[in-house]
């Protein structure tokens, strides 16, 4: 899919140019966007290389296993297939905490962990089951905490205030994640009456 | 409204300061252990070079060309009845499909209108509050071998759509002038 997209936009862009005559400016547009790509990287390293590192400080400290411990008892609820103190749970509760720190690279391994437990549950069956797709859901909604990312781009570009954002993006990672959970239940309420 | 604002600026801090003392009642080394784990904020900003550069290079060239403004100009009738700012229509379409294409394009949109701008705070918004969620679906499916993924697409999508939906109105209720 990202190849075609890729492609698309860039084949579109020069063919569009080629009519329209605005050559010029893609020509320029190439080198100014690989240029810029480059600046935020750099950006990038500086927040990055702080945030993590404070992450590591809260993970060695056990924060992060307490943290899960406080939540253990709201995402029980979530999840009624897995019993209690199955593995599955606490793979569960790190990959959401590691993603709410914006530890993405650390949720990404605890997730497919969870996901082959949530499939151990399911007989080994090759279909998505309840629990599986309820973790999905919850983590398409990126619960995060500090958006690290947007905000090393915000301080590349200059922002008075670059961390404005953070309280926003909390309220509306909140409400899609809230979503989520209903759009959910609201499937597999319409999957089991079917059957 | 002042009480997000406020919290914006303070939840940093006080995040960073709790975590700092909670590491020296736990006894912690905590300048070793920040230091460890800042070489990986190294490997992560340097690895995702060429993947920012591919996804910019190809955003450019599409928005210099005209043909997103062409693209936008049709679109905009409906997308200015149902309340949404134009601008930041393709980064609501790529944003389940590729992060870096999303990241690069939050740029894009950050360096034409300004980080301070509503369209600047509003792309910042929907790019932190949702997730790639066709990568997650394929990373997490594919690698337990799940081929059958039942209601996953539909609910991962919709919960977009309520996370882009949250971004607009929570942006436009604090920033719109």
């Amino acid at each position: 899919m990202v190849n075609y997209i890729w492609v698309f936009m860039t084949v579109i862009g020069i063919i569009f140019a080629a009519l329209n005559g605005t050559m010029a400016e893609v020509n320029e547009a190439v080198f100014r966007g690989a240029k810029e790509a480059v600046t935020l990287c750099i950006g990038l390293v500086s927040i990055l290389v702080f945030w993590l590192g404070i992450m590591k400080i809260a993970e060695e400290a056990g924060l992060l296993e307490k943290l899960a411990g406080l939540f253990r008892p709201f995402v029980k609820g979530l999840f009624p297939e897995v019993p209690a103190g199955h593995p599955a749970m606490g793979y569960i509760l790190s990959n959401m905490m590691a993603n709410l720190f914006g530890l993405g690279n650390a949720a990404t391994p605890l997730g497919i962990k969870a996901m082959e437990e949530l499939k151990k549950l399911n007989g080994g069956k090759n279909s998505a089951s309840r629990s599986m797709i309820t973790f999905l859901a919850i983590n398409t909604s990126s619960i995060t905490l500090i958006p690290t990312t947007v905000i090393a781009i915000r301080m590349t570009y200059d922002s008075k205030s670059p961390t404005e954002i953070v309280g926003p993006t909390l309220v509306a990672t909140f409400f899609s994640a809230i979503a989520a959970i209903l759009i959910d239940r609201y499937f597999h309420y319409r999957r089991s009456r079917k059957g | 409204m002042e009480i997000i604002s406020a919290f914006s600026l303070w939840f940093i801090p006080v995040l960073i300061g709790f975590i700092l003392i909670y590491s020296i009642l736990k006894k912690v080394p905590a300048y070793e252990t920040f230091v460890e784990g800042g070489k990986e904020g190294i490997r992560m900003a340097v690895s995702i070079i060429p993947f920012l550069v591919g996804m910019m290079v190809a955003i450019s060239v599409f928005r210099a060309s005209g043909a997103l403004d062409f693209i936008m100009d049709f679109l905009k009738p409906v997308l200015e009845k149902a309340g949404i700012p134009v601008e930041v229509a393709p980064l609501a379409i790529i944003r389940p499909i590729s992060g870096t294409a999303a990241l690069g394009m939050t740029s894009d949109l950050i360096a034409k209108h300004g980080p301070d701008s509503f369209i600047g705070i509003l792309a910042s918004t929907i790019q932190g509050s949702t997730d790639t969620t066709f990568y997650v679906l394929t990373v997490y499916f594919g690698a337990v071998g799940i081929k059958k993924m039942g209601d996953a697409i539909k609910v991962g999508l919709l919960a977009d759509i309520a996370g882009f939906a949250a971004a607009i109105i929570i942006v436009k209720m604090m920033f719109a002038s």
